[in-house]
Formats: C-alpha cells, structure tokens, sequence
C-alpha cells in the first residue's frame, strides 16, 4: 500500500489506495521521476545501437574481405544471441562493475548479432555492375565504398537498425538486475513494492518508446534513400 | 581472475548440488517449464501458422505479431502478470503464460513463411494429381515446410530459455534463481557459477535443436543448394529478438 502525502486526499487520488493499473495521479505526481527514466532509457538504447553500428560495419567489411573469416565473424554475432539477458550482464559484472557500462556492452553484443548480418547483406546486395561502372569513372576503393556501396546498403541497413534498436528497447528493462534499467527500474520497483500503476505506466512507455524510435528511423531511412520513394 | 576461481569453486561444491535450491533442481525446473511452454506454443501456434500459409492469409497479422512481439519487454509482461489477479500473480501459472506468449510469435511467424514459401508448381502439381487441399497440407506444403518450421521451434526455445532466466527476477525457479540470489547476497562467485550454468543450458539447448532441425527435415538430402540457399535467406528475414 503506498502512502499518500496530503491528508485531505482528493475523489480523484483514490487510483493510488486502490492500487488500480490505470491511474492519472499516478502520472501527474511522479512526472519527473518517469521523466528521468524515459531518458535514462532513451540513453542506453540509443548510445548501445550506435555502438553496436559503429562496430558492425568494421566487422562486416572484414567478413566480406577475408572470405574465410565470413562465417567465424556471422557465427560468433549468432551465438551471441543464444545468452540470456539475464547472464550476459551477470558475466560481464567482473569487468564493469554494477554500471550503465555494464548494460550498455551487453546491448552492444546483441545488437551485433543483426547489424553485423544485414550491413553484410546490404553490402552484397549491391550489383556488380554498379561497382564496375564507379571504378571505371575512377572512385578510389574507399571512395566506392563510402559514396556509392554504403548508400544502396542504406535501405537494409537501416531495416536492421530498426529490428535492433526495438529488440534494445526491450531487453534495457533487464538491466534493473545491475540498477541500470531505465523503464526497467521503475517495473521492478513496482513489481517490490506491490504498485500496479507504476509497472503497467513503466511497461506502456517501454512499448511506445520501441515503436516511436521504429518510426523515427522508418522515416529517416525514407528521407536518407529519396531515389527508393514510392518504389518499395 | 580472483571471480573465475571464486565461480569454479561455487560450482565444485558438493553442497550446492543438493536439495530443493541445489543445481539440479533449478535445472529441472527451468528445463521442465521450457519445455512445457515451447510445447504449447506449438500446439497453439503451428497449426494455425500451418494453416493461414496454406490459405495464403492473414500475412500482415503473423509479421505484426512477431514485431510487436519484439516491442514487447518479456520482464515487464512476467512482472505484470505477477501482479494480475487470480488464476495469475507470483506462481508458476503466470511464468508459463509469459513464456508462451513469448514462444508463439516465431513459430507462429515460420510456419506461416515456410508454407508461403513452398514452391508453386509443387502445389499445382499436386493439385493436379487429384489431392484435396488438407492432403497437399499435409503431404506437400508440410515436409517442404519443415526446415523453417523446426527454425521458428529452435528461435522459440532459444527464447524460452532466455525468458525462464528472467522469471527468476520476478518469482520463478530455473538457474536463473541461482544468479537472482548472488546478486541479492552479493555473493559474485554464485551469481557468476548461474551465469555460467544458465550459458550451457542455452548454448546445450541451441545445440540440441540445431541437430534435431537437421535431423526431422525429411527433404534434406533430396533438396538440392538452391533450395538451401533460399531457406537460409528466409531464416534471416523471420528471425525474432532475443531477451
């Protein structure tokens, strides 16, 4: 049972005694404390994605060079997907300690296991004959690679930035298990503390935040590509 | 390496593989509610998967399914049925809804992919051969399903796995149980030996189901590289999230 501060509890506070799921008392008296989880949330995810790209483009472009290390590099980011959530973070305790470090290299991991395939697979789907008609107009290899490959890799790419940025969303709850979960925190507050309300609200941000950051990135993958408009 | 030697130990101890909290108990447990979940996942979810694929239907709803599904955190679902009144709240019924709603979205959304994906002229021939439609079901569009089948069966386990882990947060058994206390206790040789138990569980699990998708595929052999090749494709595009 939570306690209410005023004494003279207004008709409209009763949501909070009677631990109901839906409650706008709820909302407006503890804004700032969502608010702060919101971002926290926000934080990770995207800090974990940018990383998780940053280091999967590397790693796909040695994939593609080297054809032996191909499936060494697309099975370990596989594998990695098999670890529970739960273990993954517990392992790497040893290393970052009970920190946001800690959630956020575990979700760099995930994120791996599909950015690492589709910017592969974005790569490989550029047609031979659009790389042989750049280098006969003279595009250095990285030239080719930054001004024309990466570009048609775009529309895969970023349709694995959107898989990998809603499946980061919901796995940064579990980081409550080292006190860095964002929306998370706040579920499992409410789970210790028997408080309805706070776990449905934490849950339903946690939902709308996955599908809005989806739809951002829906919509700069159509402003990035404009000459795939109203082709796909 | 002070927590590598620290975890060796824990799991060497004799005394942590005994009685109601001891090791295999919490494996017996997290194994028994996986397989309970997977297999009424895939009571519930391959027939009907079967079926709109075989009828060419209710494509969007399967894709939406496996999106939101992803959407979705599985420790906020296994926390709000825990909170849910009567038959759910703090017990075994809530933990094994949870992970079967977790399990339905890929073997829902591979076995629709797998019948969808089954080649035309198979099913015109067959149909040209007299069968009705429930035999090219079952004869036809089944044993060519069967490889993205068995994949969604394997991301499902993999998922269940992950997500009994999790329950271990909220109430439930399984190793993860193991982990949640050395984290309470603070005792990082235990909650570093679970992490350890609950990576060879998956990984074992994994495993197993990688060898069983090879050996149920009743077109293995007979199926020449092309076909392969575009399994593999699809397997990539149908692939859920993890947790």
């Amino acid at each position: 049972m939570r306690v209410i501060p005023s004494a003279a509890v207004p008709r409209a506070a009763s949501c909070l005694l009677e631990n109901a799921w839906v409650c706008p008392e709820y909302l407006s008296s503890r804004r700032s404390e969502l608010l702060a989880a919101v971002v926290a949330h926000l934080q990770i995810t995207v800090v974990s994605v940018a990383i998780g790209a940053l280091v999967a483009l590397p790693l796909a472009l040695l994939a593609r060079r080297v054809r032996g290390l191909r499936p060494v590099v697309l099975g370990a980011s596989t594998a990695l997907y098999t670890v529970p959530s739960l273990a993954l973070f517990s392992l790497l305790l040893p290393f970052t300690g009970l920190s946001r470090t800690t959630v956020v290299v575990g979700l760099v991991l995930y994120s791996l296991t599909v950015l690492v395939r589709t910017v592969l697979t974005g790569l490989e789907g550029v047609p031979e004959e659009v790389r042989d008609a750049a280098r006969g107009m003279g595009f250095a290899p990285s030239a080719l690679l930054w001004r024309v490959e990466l570009p048609l890799a775009l529309p895969v790419v970023v349709s694995g930035l959107r898989v990998a940025t809603v499946s980061t969303v919901a796995l940064t709850t579990v980081g409550t298990i080292v006190g860095n979960g964002g929306l998370g925190d706040l579920v499992y507050d409410g789970l210790r503390t028997d408080f309805r309300a706070e776990v449905l609200t934490a849950s339903v941000l946690c939902v709308a935040l996955a599908l809005a950051l989806d739809a951002v990135l829906l919509v700069a993958g159509r402003l990035l590509v404009p000459w795939r408009r109203g082709v796909a | 390496m002070g927590w590598l030697t620290g975890a060796v130990a824990w799991l060497a101890d004799g005394a942590h593989w005994q009685g109601a909290d001891g090791v295999p108990q919490r494996l017996l447990e997290h194994v028994g509610l996986s397989a309970a979940a997977v297999g009424i996942g895939c009571l519930v979810a391959l027939p009907l998967g079967l079926w709109l694929g075989h009828v060419r239907r209710g494509g969007a709803f399967a894709v939406a399914t496996g999106n939101l599904a992803r959407a979705v955190p599985t420790f906020a679902v296994l926390v709000l049925l825990a909170l849910a009144p009567s038959p759910f709240g703090l017990g075994t019924t809530s933990t094994l809804t949870a992970l079967v709603l977790f399990a339905v979205p890929p073997l829902l959304t591979n076995a629709y992919v797998g019948v969808l994906e089954v080649d035309p002229a198979a099913v015109d021939a067959a149909r040209g051969m007299g069968l009705t439609s429930s035999q090219v079901l079952r004869r036809v569009e089944l044993p060519l399903a069967v490889p993205l089948v068995m994949n969604g069966v394997r991301l499902a386990a993999v998922q269940v796995v992950a997500t009994a882990t999790i329950a271990a947060l909220v109430a439930g058994g399984g190793l993860g149980r193991i982990i949640v206390e050395g984290f309470g206790r603070q005792d990082q040789p235990q909650l570093l030996a679970g992490a350890f138990l609950v990576l060879a569980l998956a990984l074992a699990v994994e495993g197993a189901m990688e060898l069983l998708q090879r050996r149920v595929d009743p077109l293995r052999r007979a199926r020449g590289r092309r076909r392969a090749a575009a399994a593999a494709g699809a397997q990539l595009q149908v692939q859920g999230g993890s947790s």
